[in-house]
């Protein structure tokens, strides 16, 4: 059988999820940025097989993956930046040693 | 099984076994290595659907950029060969109930829902179109979210400056 729209929503939504459990049994602040990474890719690979199988006539999927990809390299950036800050302070990037803002 | 399904299904396990690894593995680096190619499979899956410019951004973007920084991150603020700590037994118990509870959820609803799909005549995602119809300011264009991602990477480098010299200011005053 011919691979089509709902093999690959399949992958993007175990993909979604494989990150959220990451994200859920992490305490590293680097390896949670990974899951965050997993879970907007499985994103992008939903939003550009809905466009190539459901709206072939239209190329707003490909945008909104493009956008996506340029605002997850900021995030990207300003969040490892913020964890390497953090371990200037504390000597540590896990998330139970940084919890002076915790309420 | 004709050659294209069968690159496929091996795009698909690539990108979902390295996926699982990347969060199971208790070795920080080997975490990165498996997200890397984790992200290799799905730029492998983009190349498959014939969307050649998206596969390019993603191995440009992910692969050449993000986990580039992530592994010096790792190299800036880990100690190597350290292994991660053991997580609470009951707590991974719990996130694997989670995900496994909104999987499922997520899976009913995709069996059941038919996708319609449009008898249009499809556009190829050249270069030329994407260009096009990203700069364009008519009624399909994408020149004003263009724009504005352009501020929020101008705001995220001024950003990541501001915070990476905050210590060395105070250390001068």
């Amino acid at each position: 059988m011919q691979p089509g729209l709902y093999h690959i929503l399949f992958i993007s939504t175990v993909l979604f999820f494989i990150g959220v459990f990451g994200f859920f049994t992490r305490r590293n602040l680097v390896t949670m940025l990974m899951s965050i990474e997993l879970i907007l890719n499985s994103v992008n690979l939903n939003f550009i097989t809905f466009n190539k199988y459901v709206w072939p006539n239209k190329l707003d999927g490909l945008f909104f993956t493009i956008f996506v990809i340029a605002i997850a390299a900021a995030e990207a950036a300003v969040a490892i930046a913020i964890i390497i800050n953090l371990y200037r302070t504390h000597q540590s990037i896990d998330v139970e040693n940084a919890e002076e803002m915790k309420f | 099984m004709s050659g294209s399904t069968i690159i496929f299904y091996l795009l698909a396990a690539l990108t979902l076994v390295s996926g699982l690894l990347s969060v199971i593995t208790r070795i920080i680096f080997r975490a990165a290595i498996y997200l890397l190619f984790s992200l290799i499979g799905i730029a492998g899956i983009y190349f498959w659907l014939q969307y050649e410019f998206i596969a390019a951004v993603q191995i440009v973007v992910y692969v050449g950029g993000i986990v580039v920084l992530i592994i010096f991150s790792i190299f800036l603020t880990q100690q190597a060969g350290e292994l991660l700590p053991k997580q609470k037994l009951g707590r991974q118990l719990f996130s694997a109930l989670a995900a496994f509870c909104g999987l499922a959820l997520v899976m009913l609803q995709l069996v059941q829902h038919t996708f319609t799909t449009t008898s249009n005549t499809p556009i190829e995602p050249t270069v030329a179109n994407i260009g096009a119809q990203m700069l364009g300011i008519d009624q399909n264009g994408f020149a004003l979210p263009f724009e504005i991602v352009s501020i929020l990477l101008l705001a995220a480098l001024i950003g990541c400056i501001v915070i990476a010299l905050k210590s060395k200011l105070e250390n001068n005053l």
